[in-house]
This record gives C-alpha cells, sequence and structure tokens, in this order.
C-alpha cells in the first residue's frame, strides 16, 4: 500500500510529555480528545496544521521518555499516518507498532518540513516528491511485521490466541 | 561473526534463556515466562481496555500482577477517580494485588514487597521499572498492551538486548551522591547512547553503595535509552529480601568470557555535585555552573530518590533551618514501608518544622497531575529523573534535577546551592 502525505518536521529526542502531555493523559481515555493536544508543548499550531494522513518526521531517539502507550494512540487519532525517524526509543517503538501505526526507521535528515512524501508500507521505501529524493528504512524484526500486518497487537492476540514462535532466521 | 553459543552469556542472556527455555544470544528474539508485572493509573486503565479488546476473561497468574495507585494520588479530579475505581474493579474481578493510593511509587511498592526478586524477569507498564535492575533482576518497561498480553497469557516476546558495562570507580567526596553519579553517567553517555542495550553497573563504588543508591542509578537507566539497568546481588541485595519474600533467591552473574558491545568506565573520585538543566536529562553539568539560579519549589521525592536513605540526608541538611521565604519544598516518602521509617527516626519532624510539605507516598508533582504545579516562569529544583518541558504540568517552568542534598540546600537559600557549603550536615555516603 502507497499512502501520501505532507512532512511535519520535528528534531531529536522528542519524548513521550512532549507527544502528549502527562496533564492531559490521566484524565481520560478518549483518544479523540488527547489527539487535540499532540505535540502541544512543542508547537501548540500543530494539531491545526495536521491534515489526515500527514506524516510526522523526526530526528534520533523518538518518543523518549515515559512508557505512556497514548502517545502512538494520540498521534494516529489525531490524523498522523506514519512516523518517520533516524531512530525510536523502544518503548515507544513496540507500542507504536502492537497499535498498528506505522514507524520507520530511515534517514530523515533530507526530508524538509511540509515536503510531500509517498511512502511503500511493503517494500519500506519512502519517495520525496518535493526534492525527488528516495529513501529506504530498515527491516522490522518477524514478530513486528506479524503484530503490524494484522493491524495491532489485539488483532494479534485475537487472530493467535497468543504469542507465536517465529522462525529462526526472520 | 563466530558462533555466539559458543561465548559466555550476560545477565540479560541468561535471565532471558532461563525464561524462555532456549539458548538465548543477543540478537535473538524470544518470548519468556514473566515471573511478575505491573501497571500504575496512568497506564493501568488503557492494559484494561486492550485486555478487554482481546477478548481476555482470566489474568494467567493472578498471584504474578499487581496494580498501583500512584501517579494522581490521591485524586484530584473526577474523571481520574473514575479511572482509578475501573482499576480497583478489574483487580478484584480477575483476584490479583492493587495497592491503592498512599501505598507509594509502584517502583518502592514492588521491591518492598518482594514482587520484584534477583535473577527474576519483570514487565512494568512504566519505563522506569528499570529501577528494579539494581537488585539484579531483568526488569523493563512496557506499554499498556504489551501488559494486556502479559497478563493473559504470562508471557511477552523480547528482543534479547546487547549489553554495555559501565565500570565505576573511586570513592565519592562529602557531598557527592548516587544521584550525582546517575546523572554524570547520563550526561556522559546521552540520551540515546544506549538505546536498545542492557547495561550492566558495577565496579567499587557500586559494591560500597547502599541499595538505595544503586536503585537510584539503575532509574536512570531508561534516561539513557537502556532496556535494562542491571547490577550483580550480593549480601546487601539478599539481605534486602529477608523477610519479604519466601522465594528461593536465584541471583545471576556474567559468564567471565560474557560479549559486550561496549564497556565504558567511569572514575568519581574527583566528582562534583551534578545538576541537569532544563528541558533534557542529559544536559548535566557540575553544581557551580548554576549555582545562585533562584528557585520557588524543591521536590525531594519520586523513585528516583524518595527512600530512606534520600531523606536522611536531606533531613539532616534542613534541620534546624528553614526553607526560604518563598520557596516550597515538598518531601514524598517514596512508599508506606519508607514513610513509616522516616517517622520513626523523626526525619518526618524535622521536614515539617524546617517549613516543608509532606504529602502522602506517591509520585507527587513528578509527572504534572496534582501536589505542586510550578506557576509560570518558575524554577523548581527536583531529585526526580525527567526534566522535560512540561513535565509537572507547566510547559512555561524550568526543571533542575540533582541529589536530594543539593536540592535540600536550595531550598533552604533559595537558589540553587552546592551542598557542599553545608558541609558540616553532610554525612559521608
Amino acid at each position: 500500500m502507497v499512502i501520501k502525505g505532507k512532512a511535519h518536521r520535528f528534531g531529536d529526542d522528542v519524548n513521550t510529555d512532549y507527544i502528549i502531555s502527562g496533564r492531559y493523559k490521566f484524565k481520560t481515555l478518549d483518544m479523540n480528545e488527547l489527539g487535540r493536544h499532540v505535540m502541544e508543548d512543542l508547537d501548540p499550531e500543530f494539531y491545526e496544521r495536521l491534515e489526515k494522513g500527514d506524516f510526522l518526521v523526526a530526528g534520533k531517539n523518538f518518543g523518549c521518555g515515559s512508557s505512556r502507550e497514548q502517545a502512538p494512540l494520540a498521534l494516529k487519532a489525531a490524523g498522523v499516518a506514519c512516523v518517520l525517524a533516524e531512530s525510536f526509543a523502544r518503548i515507544y517503538f513496540r507500542n507504536s507498532i502492537n497499535n498498528g501505526l506505522h514507524a520507520l526507521v530511515c534517514d530523515t535528515s533530507g526530508i524538509a518540513d511540509g515536503d510531500q512524501l509517498e511512502i511503500d508500507l511493503e517494500s519500506g521505501t519512502i519517495g520525496d516528491v518535493t526534492t525527488g529524493a528516495e529513501i529506504d528504512s530498515g527491516p522490522l524484526p518477524g514478530v513486528m511485521r506479524g503484530i503490524l500486518s494484522e493491524g495491532g497487537l489485539v488483532e494479534y492476540i485475537k487472530k493467535y490466541g497468543g504469542l507465536v514462535a517465529e522462525r529462526e532466521g526472520e | 561473526m563466530e558462533g555466539k553459543s559458543a561465548v559466555g552469556k550476560t545477565i540479560s542472556e541468561k535471565i532471558l534463556s532461563t525464561h524462555s527455555g532456549r539458548d538465548a544470544s543477543a540478537g535473538n528474539i524470544v518470548i519468556a515466562e514473566l515471573d511478575f508485572m505491573m501497571a500504575q493509573d496512568g497506564t493501568a486503565p488503557l492494559a484494561i481496555r486492550s485486555f478487554e479488546r482481546m477478548d481476555g476473561t482470566a489474568v494467567a497468574h493472578p498471584e504474578r500482577a499487581a496494580f498501583c495507585i500512584d501517579h494522581s494520588a490521591p485524586s484530584p479530579l473526577r474523571a481520574v477517580s473514575d479511572l482509578h475505581d475501573l482499576m480497583r474493579a478489574f483487580a478484584s474481578r480477575y483476584g490479583f494485588e492493587l495497592n491503592d493510593v498512599g501505598e507509594g511509587v509502584c517502583h518502592q511498592v514492588m521491591l518492598d514487597k518482594g514482587h520484584a526478586l534477583p535473577g527474576s524477569l519483570v514487565i512494568g507498564a512504566d519505563s522506569h521499572t528499570c529501577t528494579y535492575g539494581a537488585v539484579n533482576a531483568f526488569a523493563t518497561g512496557v506499554g499498556s498492551t504489551d501488559l494486556a498480553a502479559g497478563l493473559l497469557s504470562g508471557s511477552l516476546w523480547f528482543k534479547v538486548p546487547e549489553t554495555m558495562t559501565v565500570t565505576v570507580s573511586g570513592a565519592l567526596g562529602p557531598g557527592v551522591f548516587a544521584k550525582d553519579v546517575a546523572l554524570m553517567m547520563v550526561g556522559g553517555i546521552t540520551a540515546d547512547g544506549a538505546t536498545y542495550h542492557a547495561l550492566e553497573i558495577g565496579g567499587e563504588t557500586i559494591s560500597a553503595m547502599g541499595l538505595d543508591g544503586r536503585l537510584t542509578i539503575s532509574n536512570l537507566a531508561v534516561e539513557m535509552g537502556a532496556k535494562a539497568g542491571l547490577m550483580e546481588a550480593d549480601e546487601k541485595t539478599l539481605t534486602f529480601f529477608r523477610g519479604r519474600t519466601d522465594a528461593a533467591l536465584e541471583p545471576v552473574s556474567p559468564d567471565p568470557d560474557a560479549r559486550y558491545v561496549e564497556a565504558v568506565e567511569f572514575d568519581v573520585s574527583d566528582l562534583v555535585p551534578q545538576v541537569a538543566s532544563p528541558h533534557t536529562v542529559d544536559n548535566v553539568s557540575a553544581v557551580g555552573e548554576v549555582e545562585g539560579t533562584p528557585v520557588a519549589e524543591g521536590l525531594i521525592g519520586t523513585c528516583t530518590n524518595g527512600r530512606l536513605d534520600d531523606l536522611r540526608v536531606a533531613a539532616r541538611i534542613v534541620e534546624g533551618g528553614n526553607v526560604a521565604p518563598g520557596v516550597r519544598l515538598i518531601v514524598a516518602p517514596a512508599s508506606r514501608e519508607v514513610m513509616l521509617g522516616a517517622l520513626a527516626e523523626g526525619l518526618i519532624e524535622v521536614f515539617v518544622e524546617a517549613g516543608a510539605v509532606v504529602v502522602p507516598p506517591g509520585c507527587a508533582c513528578c509527572v504534572g497531575t496534582h501536589q505542586g504545579v510550578p506557576g509560570d516562569g518558575e524554577n523548581v529544583i527536583s531529585t526526580a529523573n525527567r526534566n522535560f518541558k512540561g513535565r509537572m504540568g507547566n510547559p512555561e517552568a524550568f526543571i533542575y534535577l540533582a541529589s536530594p542534598a543539593t536540592v535540600a540546600a536550595s531550598c533552604l537559600e533559595g537558589r540553587i546551592t552546592d551542598p557542599r557549603r553545608h558541609f558540616d550536615k553532610c554525612p559521608v555516603p
């Protein structure tokens, strides 16, 4: 599947407090409500500028800090289709995949704010339509590909009844 | 690369091998049986929702699970009260432990109640679950849906991490504590310097340190991106668990020929008190570089520094003095047990007499939900583990992180202060 959207550019070490602040997340399980406050402390107008299907593009260590799963959930509810980063903090990365929000590890240095991107989710290839550049993303472990292909860990567990040992080499 | 199974194993490889029933090496993906799992009031409600969406009808091992109400406790809001009730009802329905308001910060409760044991595999829906690495548990933070899968099945998948060794040598000088060592490490290794790796932290400084200080150091492992902050167990570790568990303790040590990706060494003989300035934990400098910065609020507590050794040091410094006019010093013992210990030793009386505010065991104002949200433009000096913009509930405030001694001294003076100026009252750790 190829998805298209606009890049919203952020820097290194975007922590989960910035993605969704603790002053909101303890109060509700309504992700649409939380979605309105994503990235607010870094960019108060982010939610207003975001269009459904857009991409969040960051530097290294995206999602560091707290384990809050509200971070990928609120991004997804706000309409973010995929996050691209040089690297992800490990708990965030698992949470994102567990909730079916694609997270691509790739060289984001050439992607500017506002660039139009086309992402082939099967091959992990990112086309920057604005600059004409093509960027490859790294492969996911087999277990994560399995979870993502079911749409998340909840759907995966419902289908398989538990975690399934993957074949060696995957 | 040579056959990895031919070489010795790290602590992580050993614990993940015994818990997955296979010979696991770094890079392998394993499904491992969990010894304990925990969630708190910021993460449990979502875990409950995921569990129900998975059509869960039973918790695989209720004796290995606990919820803790600590992040907004007692509840400051009606909506939060409803989420707390959801947790109580779920724990009651599935027959596992619920640590209600006042029991303390989840991580200290897991230790006090003997749930996180040497050699065990523990997950917590809280990033600072890595704290129990200090007692030789492979303990790591996960999200709510992973926690739900753990509750349902009793196991979870893990990528066996590579390991970095961190060796600390030298004796700490007066006024310099475990928190200063931890901040120095984060400053040196940086916020993503250990991402996806386990740390094995050791050396003469760690061996000489009490358990409370070791927990402070492992607590900050995740601030370097690490998956676990492991230490070997010793007599101090085993003594701590006496009377807290009936389980046989099975500490795990690395093999002498274990394979490591990196070895980092620190000599702390000349270390001075450290401060992490806004807005990142790795923005670390000597206290002298920020000395004199005015502070409006101080926090002594949290899963980083709310234990008895921390309160003892802070009480020694504030004893007989007064919190400076216009400054709020908030003290939050990490657990009910710590609170009782502090009461028995007269520490709470010292804090209250000096003008501090003592709040119930729990996370206090660390995460910005209640009990001390700072005002616009205010500087806070805190013993917590995060100084991100907005962390304490106000993006217009500035958070500095330091040891309990530095926070106590700073609140007496109303500005960031080198605790060695109170040298006469500053006990040697």
